[in-house]
């Protein structure tokens, strides 16, 4: 492998990783904060791509389509969180994993009924249309760096809001005892309402920058919200700092994956295996550190 | 304890009821109530786990799915199998799979398992899906059903609608009373145990892992069984089966019925088939065929019974029972 594809791969390991990262730290936050797991997370990241590309059609750009469309994912957040989820918090979590789950097939449905079965692509805006050269052949595209650097803004961003806001103490404060909080007198039903807003928002976020890189298609959530599962579960639930590592390791994993088998083409190694390379790693944590890299014991 | 003998006559007269079935019924409810039983062995397995030991597999269609598959890899493509061989392999599969996923994930608990027995039931899908070792997306057929013969003598024959559903129903049998055999003696008692406080079963000297991996890997074999059942009676696999949509229907079935009580599962299988039947001839409303869009309203009933009926169908008989002042049976 010559070092420019080392370093396109490389990039690209990074930028999934980050993006990964985006999802799964809303999961990770909503089950850190509120104790609840939301299978239903992938589903916004499927819909805040179909918004991406169904706005960008109507309003004619993509930036217009992004403001729109994390607006209503945050309206949505709200208002699933109003309706059902506030209503979870002190079930089981066999309730929390039907009632979501239920919610998977709602919002599956409803994309087919309103947006339809087929595949769309959605076009690279104009001003990250171009592509940085490597080599005489190879380039790299800068909308996937743009993706990267927003991914990276946006965690930043996340650690400054949780660690040095008056939110981000109450958010943390609400994590280790609701009970007391509330009797501080913060309305910790109008926080939880935030965190998993701005979980969902995270989601469909994502589905919306990742759009003009990856098409449009039914079923893409799922596929997220599995990785994100194990990179939850590798980097430790609740913890966003393990997300981050193990996102960018998953990412890495993935990519390389990937484009190994190419290099041992000759050698018969069945490149389809390839996608069990980030469950092998999974395991392996799985028999090393049961709660994650950096999972505190429940 | 008359109410126990009372519904062990209640429980043989449907029995009884049921077997009669195939001699007055046409074969399309013959085969209806087939694949409801077949659900009805994969509902129980599972109940075991999430009622009784209290482990929330989420992965559950991985053994069903593997079973199945098996059958369709070992059978010759145009000759029959034979039953006898290829039930105890199907089964032996998934039970062996059962013990390395359940050696893996009992090692966390919680929201962890939830997750972690998802991705390995999906990192089966993806194997089945993305690779061509099995027809890839495609999937196999089995062309030809398992034969039953014992040196020349031919007790049943499985490609016979009738037959196929007695056997299905004597296995339902077999397995309930297996389970309830199982779930009364110490064996089911220190599970039940580990579920309420693991910690003091552990302090008891109870090895509470080996008792949970144990649980895993029957409960494995058996949805090992409904499986190997399901690609008998439809004559095909395909990666769906192991997919999570499985997994989600047959965890909704052991709520739906009432969970930790091993009929009410059954019972729920039996009405998510019945009902996935009614919503999917839903006739077309305002220029949406609501038919073809049947999953919109099995995922709003889903939501519905989550928040309003926690303790499923058969809870909602006892709170009944209970409140007019019944037998309070436990």
């Amino acid at each position: 492998m010559s070092f420019e594809t080392f370093l396109i791969q490389l990039l690209n390991g990074v930028q999934y990783g980050l993006l990964l990262f985006l999802v799964a730290s809303g999961l990770t936050l909503v089950f850190g904060i509120m104790g609840v797991i939301n299978l239903a997370h992938g589903s916004f990241y499927m819909i805040g791509a179909y918004l991406a590309w169904s706005l960008s059609e109507r309003l004619g750009n993509l930036w217009a389509a992004i403001a729109v469309g994390v607006v209503l994912a945050v309206l949505l957040g709200m208002l699933l969180e109003w309706l059902l989820i506030k209503k979870l918090y002190a079930r089981d979590h066999l309730y929390q994993v039907l009632l979501t789950y239920g919610l998977i097939l709602v919002f599956e449905e409803l994309r087919s009924v309103i947006w339809g079965d087929d595949v769309h692509g959605v076009q690279v805006p104009s001003m990250l249309a171009a592509s940085i050269p490597l080599t005489e052949t190879l380039s790299y595209p800068v909308v996937r760096l743009w993706i990267s650097v927003v991914c990276l803004v946006l965690a930043v961003g996340m650690y400054l809001l949780i660690q040095r806001t008056r939110i981000g103490m109450m958010i943390r404060a609400g994590a280790s005892n609701r009970e007391m909080i509330q009797s501080l007198g913060i309305n910790i039903q109008l926080l939880y309402r935030i965190v998993f807003a701005l979980g969902i928002a995270l989601a469909a976020f994502a589905g919306m920058i990742s759009a003009p890189v990856s098409s449009v298609f039914p079923g893409m959530g799922n596929q997220v919200l599995i990785i994100c599962f194990v990179v939850v579960v590798i980097g430790g639930i609740g913890s966003v700092k393990g997300a981050m590592v193990a996102a960018i390791l998953i990412g890495l994993v993935d990519t390389f994956g990937k484009v190994l088998h190419v290099e041992l083409g000759g050698v018969k190694l069945l490149p389809e295996l390839a996608g069990m390379t980030v469950y092998l790693l999974m395991a392996v944590v799985l028999v090393w550190r049961p709660v994650g890299i950096f999972g505190r014991r429940l | 304890m008359g109410s126990r003998k009372l519904r062990i006559v209640v429980m043989l007269a449907c029995l009884a009821a049921l077997a009669l079935l195939p001699f007055v019924a046409e074969k399309f409810y013959v085969q209806l109530f087939t694949k409801m039983l077949i659900m009805g062995i994969f509902a129980m397995s599972l109940d075991l786990l999430i009622g009784y030991a209290g482990l929330v597999s989420f992965g559950h269609a991985a053994y069903f799915g593997v079973a199945g598959y098996v059958l369709a890899l070992i059978s010759p493509q145009y000759a029959a199998a034979s039953l006898w061989t290829t039930l105890p392999v199907a089964m032996g599969v998934s039970a062996l799979l059962a013990l390395v996923i359940g050696a893996l994930v009992l090692r966390t608990s919680g929201i962890y398992f939830i997750m972690v027995t998802l991705a390995f039931s999906q990192m089966l899908f993806y194997l089945f899906h993305d690779t061509k070792i099995a027809g890839g997306t495609d999937g196999i057929y089995v062309y030809v059903r398992p034969a039953a013969d014992i040196l020349g003598w031919k007790p049943f024959d499985l490609e016979n609608v009738a037959h196929l559903y007695l056997v299905v129903l004597a296995l339902f049998a077999g397995v309930f009373v297996l389970l309830r055999t199982m779930l009364g003696s110490l064996f089911g008692r220190v599970i039940e145990g580990i579920r309420i406080n693991e910690h003091r079963m552990r302090s008891l000297g109870y090895p509470t892992f080996r008792y949970k991996l144990a649980c895993f890997v029957i409960s494995g074999a058996l949805a090992g069984l409904a499986g190997y059942l399901a690609a008998i009676q439809f004559g095909f696999v395909n990666p769906d089966m192991l997919g999570w949509h499985v997994s989600g229907l047959v965890m909704m079935m052991v709520i739906l019925g009432g969970m930790g009580t091993l009929i009410g599962p059954a019972v729920g299988a039996m009405a998510m088939m019945l009902l996935e039947l009614a919503l999917q001839s839903l006739p077309e409303f305002g220029g949406v065929n609501f038919g073809k869009h049947w999953q919109l309203f099995m995922g709003s009933f889903i939501v519905l019974v989550a928040l309003l009926l926690p303790y499923g169908l058969i809870g909602l008989l006892r709170a009944r029972g209970q409140a007019g002042g019944g037998n309070g049976h436990g």
